[in-house]
């Protein structure tokens, strides 16, 4: 029996929140197609998941905890994907077009010679056709696609893009265990270690971001002694990150993000990078602090909803993408900021 | 041993790009640049082959514009370059893409790694990257952050892998198809030798019977190019003293439901 099917990505037992809005992608779909949505859910607490899968959305669910699956390797999971692929015919498979499900999805497409229309920002289906759009040329323009042949289609969601289905908890999915494709002996890679960084929300994830330029090297606190010349910046920025952007953005709610000047001068982990060469966003609040703006910057932050530009250079360019202009020293301003949140929001 | 990196040309990031009235995406007079996430994929391959005793061949598969990339990649050290065009691959997607890229491995020959910066802003995708991987049938290794060790005897590779909670150490086996962050390495510059030398470069074409593949029957293709829907250009300057500012903003931000 067709199906579409939707990857319900987890990290460590636990979904991804664009899993729930992949859900809802997958509803337009199946609904349009006539068949069920089926959950596929991989890895350590795979039944648990898929109940939560079946109140957002999902009628059915596929899953393994097989000790293979544990941490998520493209192989295994492109390998079992691709058999169920191969055997059940679904009509699409849809997941959060997340680092891992860009990899998954587009690897077992390639396996089956199926179209993928990846990274979308918004689906129409209009009879049996379907119709993609996409965001191009580092998001300065925007594309439609539509896809010929093959049995099933492959298609991942960016993050925030679509909308979850409101979870209904009295639903449930009929849930059938599936073997993995591979055995460990047949797997190429190995997972050695792994190091969480600490206290990091998803950039991608994120509605609300709070980012730090070169202007955070401007804290009036004094480095230690001995610490001079850029070592001395840097060391003021860190400082700036930790104890100004970081309480700012924990009383929002919000992720930490940095241009590429603050990133290259080891102010911030790179993992922070907002823009080319790093991560694009599209929080509905951006707050851009001590940052010029550089184009570079503008193509992972330009479809953000509110822009507010904190600058003491009242002609950065980042006022030209700015809803609200705050001109001054973002040590005085954030902080001010913080605090009437705090107050504000009762936290 | 040979090192195979895959670019592309695209747009200086500073051009402004747009749908002309023709329905075609337009970057006036603005240069072409090499993709700039490929610019640590051609470093690291670079210094892998060097690692290795083994050469460093770049190939782009696109129209005669993405050679412009493959002489800035001679001009950095690669040793080699080919590109693959073909009529059929006029509008090609993922799919056709990663056919040719891996027919294109298979006829260089003796290649242990393949290497890919993490996307191509200009198609805005990665993903003909890990079909590339699977249509050789290769390890795919994405989002390296450091290559910490290569034994091509044993044919291993250990690699750090940056995720989005937190780094993540693994080993495979050989030959593997890597795809690579910003902070894997320092680019160099193209010497004023290598640029001239580049110059002189006759790269080859190769097509699709040269490679002996064709494309799969099905695609997603583009259909239209769309300009961005017009930028809200609302803008509000909040003064007063930090505290002011603060409260003003809080308010706004309160009234537009973003809190």
């Amino acid at each position: 029996m067709s199906a579409v099917y939707v990857w319900i990505e987890t990290f460590h037992g636990q979904p991804l929140s664009v899993s729930w809005e992949a859900l809802g992608a997958g509803r337009l779909l199946a609904d349009q197609f006539g068949v069920p949505l089926t959950a596929l859910v991989f890895g350590e607490n795979a039944s648990a998941v898929a109940a939560e899968a079946a109140a957002h959305g999902a009628n059915k669910a596929l899953i393994s905890d097989d000790a293979t699956l544990k941490d998520f390797r493209l192989e295994a999971y492109a390998a079992l994907l691709s058999k169920l692929v191969s055997e059940n015919a679904p009509k699409a498979v849809v997941s959060g077009a997340t680092s891992r499900g860009r990899e998954l999805l587009a690897a077992s497409a390639a396996d089956s010679d199926s179209p993928l229309l990846g990274d979308v920002l918004s689906l129409s289906v209009d009879g049996g056709s379907v119709t993609a759009e996409r965001a191009v040329y580092a998001g300065k323009v925007l594309s439609e696609n539509a896809i010929t042949g093959g049995t099933t289609m492959f298609v991942t969601v960016r993050s925030r893009a679509f909308k979850a289905l409101a979870p209904d908890a009295s639903s449930s999915a009929e849930i059938t265990t599936v073997t993995p494709a591979l055995t460990e002996s047949q797997l190429t890679t190995k997972v050695e270690s792994f190091e969480e960084s600490v206290g990091t929300v998803n950039l991608t994830d994120a509605a609300i971001i709070v980012s730090g330029g070169r202007g955070m090297a401007n804290n009036p606190k004094d480095a230690p002694s001995g610490v001079t010349g850029d070592q001395a910046s840097a060391w003021k920025a860190q400082d700036g990150f930790a104890n100004v952007i970081k309480p700012l953005a924990d009383a929002l709610g919000a992720a930490v993000g940095a241009s590429r000047a603050a990133v290259d001068a080891g102010y911030i982990p790179y993992a922070h990078q907002v823009g080319q060469t790093g991560k694009t966003v599209a929080p509905d609040l951006y707050i851009a602090c001590g940052i010029s703006g550089a184009i570079q910057h503008q193509a992972g932050m330009r479809s953000s909803k509110v822009i507010v530009a904190i600058n003491k250079d009242g002609e950065s360019p980042i006022f030209k993408m700015a809803r609200y202009g705050l001109v001054g020293d973002l040590y005085q301003i954030i902080p001010a900021i913080t605090l009437e949140a705090k107050k504000r929001l009762g936290k | 041993m040979h090192v195979i990196v895959f670019t592309r040309s695209t747009p200086d990031t500073a051009a402004k790009v747009e749908v002309n009235s023709s329905g075609n995406v337009s970057w006036g007079d603005a240069a072409l640049v090499v993709n700039p996430w490929d610019e640590y994929a051609l470093e690291e391959g670079i210094l892998q082959a060097k690692a290795g005793g083994g050469k460093a061949t770049v190939i782009a598969i696109g129209a005669e514009l993405h050679g412009e990339a493959l002489k800035h990649s001679l001009a950095m050290g690669l040793d080699d370059a080919a590109r693959v065009w073909d009529a059929a691959l006029e509008n090609a997607d993922s799919l056709a893409y990663a056919t040719a890229a891996a027919a294109a491995v298979k006829k260089v020959g003796d290649v242990d790694l393949v290497i890919f910066g993490r996307e191509s802003i200009d198609v805005g995708t990665d993903q003909h990257i890990y079909q590339t991987a699977r249509k050789l049938g290769w390890t795919m290794l994405s989002y390296v952050s450091k290559i910490l060790a290569v034994d091509y005897a044993a044919k291993t590779i250990k690699v750090e892998r940056l995720l989005e909670e937190g780094k993540q150490v693994v080993t495979a086996t050989l030959p593997a198809v890597v795809s690579v962050m910003k902070d894997i390495n320092e680019p160099r510059y193209p010497s004023f030798i290598g640029i001239r030398k580049a110059s002189k470069a006759v790269i080859p074409v190769w097509s699709l019977a040269d490679l002996g593949v064709s494309l799969p029957p099905v695609n997603a293709q583009v259909t239209k190019f769309k300009n961005l829907p017009p930028r809200d250009t609302r803008f509000e300057l909040i003064e007063g003293t930090p505290d002011e500012q603060a409260r003003k903003l809080i308010d706004r931000l309160l009234e537009e439901k973003v809190l």
